[in-house]
């Protein structure tokens, strides 16, 4: 098993941390992970990204070319990752702020909410676990358990009353994800 | 956890006695982490966040003077400030620790990664004829197993020892496996390891730590004995790593986290049917020339792949002597290369161009 994964995102949107909590779930399972930033500017303020590699064997490189799994969170990213995201592979993005919407045909690509969802319920800090719940909806790399696990191994120890809050967000990600069916591009 | 911080705990844990630096990205988490860990609570470990980064390197060469184990660690506009500090500890043979992580340049740069101190580190840095042991990590688990390393050839050797890291290697996470705990050595033990510290020479003679020395033919002399023990180094602490070597039609070399890079870029390019093999050099100085050149023997044609505009390729040229083509990629000032980009240069400098192999 080797899943090779890109998050990206504005700063601030917890993208880094989601991509470190899925490397630790990684990890409580045994398994190898690597987690690289892109650890410019980008983390004060301007798009943010991540690329996260969980794998039975040893991973080569921590920087790639194209990617199994795209989690998507705003429109600068959507229109440098859709390319990139292998045939056949998983395509994640929030609609929020989204106006050009993903065109492809050889990838399966699901929409999730979660910006929308996570202010509505006033969860707005849990945001990026509700995209991870989605994420391991529709790619069970990791189980919840192990999401736990990492949270109380990252978290400092006064914000572990904070994991049941986390875990319902996961719940409300696998909910809302759903898929979505592409228009052949116009050309 | 990063890279940076498996720097800080492998230090804690090996027994290191001090720590000076000064923060620069992308390698402040050494500082950081070292500051939250306190370990002058627990092993004695001291740390300490100097004025600036020479300041630094002349703690280092105080503490080093004295026999501990000390070290600092900074980025490349950084450890231009620390040569001049570097030139005096190798000039009166002290053993130290100096971790670049490095950024682009020159000058103040960017933050982003870069190998372009590659020269620098191998071919002097400091004014004089004098090298330091340089060690090349690849993962964040080199980056912890590295320190005792460098430690361990530093004493035997009585030379400071570099590693040469960059920003991907500083700032990704990997699973590590950090040293046993080892206690800081005693006085006593100090005293015995290192019969040239200054130690307190009450019932011997005192013990002058100098790179100074005006006769010169007395410092003729002093070089011909650095030299000897350059030659020493040369020949017994060349370390690499070959992957996919054996039926290996081409070659990449590269070290560091370009290494890993080309690595995947390996696996692509023999999916596609393309033979080539990876030769990671681990000490760029040593640089395992012979190795280098016995496995390059075999081979059409040799791809150097750096994060700058082409400074390892020379040591290559020089192991193979000119008996195969040697090509050059690089990506200059931050940018880092996907592995993708290493296949269309391979493809495009051999596969696609004949001519060139022999």
């Amino acid at each position: 098993m080797k899943e090779e994964i890109i998050i990206a995102g504005f700063g601030g949107q917890g993208v880094l941390s989601m991509g470190k909590i899925l490397a630790y779930s990684g990890l409580m399972e045994g398994k190898e992970v690597t987690w690289m930033p892109a650890y410019g500017p980008e983390q004060r303020g301007g798009t943010a990204n991540v690329t996260v590699i969980v794998s039975d064997d040893r991973i080569s490189s921590p920087i790639l070319s194209k990617y199994d799994t795209a989690i998507i969170l705003n429109q600068p990213s959507l229109d440098k990752f859709e390319s990139k995201v292998k045939p056949g592979g998983v395509l994640i993005y929030d609609g929020y702020g989204i106006t050009t919407p993903p065109t492809r045909q050889d990838i399966r690509i699901f929409r999730i909410d979660a910006m929308d969802e996570a202010n509505e319920r006033g969860m707005a800090k849990t945001f990026n676990m509700i995209v991870l719940g989605g994420l391991l909806k529709i790619r069970p790399i990791v189980c919840i358990d192990s999401v736990i696990q990492a949270l109380r191994k990252t978290l400092p120890e006064r914000h572990h009353k904070l994991i049941p809050m986390n875990e319902k967000a996961i719940h409300i990600g696998m909910d809302i994800i759903a898929p979505v069916t592409t228009e052949p591009a116009t050309v | 956890m990063k890279g940076n911080e498996a720097i800080a705990h492998a230090a804690i844990r090996i027994g290191a006695d001090g720590y000076f630096g000064y923060p620069i990205t992308p390698q402040s988490e050494v500082l950081e982490t070292l500051a939250e860990q306190k370990p002058w609570e627990t092993t004695g470990m001291v740390v300490l966040q100097a004025e600036s980064e020479v300041a630094a390197i002349n703690m280092v060469y105080g503490g080093a003077g004295s026999g501990k184990m000390v070290m600092t660690s900074s980025s490349s506009p950084g450890v231009s400030l620390k040569q001049e500090g570097i030139s005096y500890i190798a000039g009166a043979e002290l053993p130290c620790l100096v971790v670049n992580v490095m950024r682009g340049g020159p000058g103040l740069g960017t933050i982003q990664p870069s190998q372009a101190d590659y020269f620098q580190t191998t071919k002097g840095g400091g004014h004089g004829d004098y090298h330091v042991i340089a060690l090349a990590p690849a993962s964040v688990q080199e980056m912890a197993d590295f320190v005792g390393l460098a430690f361990e050839l530093a004493f035997k050797y009585r030379n400071p020892a570099m590693i040469l890291a960059d920003g991907v290697i500083g700032q990704m996470m990997e699973k590590v496996v950090l040293p046993d705990f080892r206690p800081r050595r005693t006085e006593e033990e100090i005293i015995a390891q290192c019969p040239w510290a200054t130690t307190g020479c009450k019932g011997r003679r005192p013990n002058v730590i100098t790179s100074l020395e005006l006769d010169p033919a007395m410092m003729e002399r002093r070089n011909l004995q650095l030299q000897a023990k350059y030659a020493e180094i040369q020949a017994r602490e060349c370390r690499y790593e070959e992957i996919d070597c054996e039926d290996a039609d081409y070659l990449i070399v590269a070290f560091g986290s370009c290494a890993r890079i080309a690595q995947k870029a390996l696996e692509h390019a023999r999916e596609e049917g393309i033979r080539v093999g990876l030769f990671r050099p681990i000490t760029l100085w040593p640089f395992p020339s012979e190795a280098l050149a016995s496995r390059a023997r075999q081979t059409k044609g040799i791809l150097v792949v750096e994060l700058n505009s082409g400074q390892m390729i020379e040591d290559v040229e020089l192991a193979v002597k000119c008996s195969l083509p040697v090509e050059h990629f690089g990506r200059l000032g931050g940018i880092v290369p996907d592995p993708d980009e290493v296949v269309d240069a391979l493809k495009q400098t051999f596969i696609n161009s004949p001519e060139k192999t022999k």
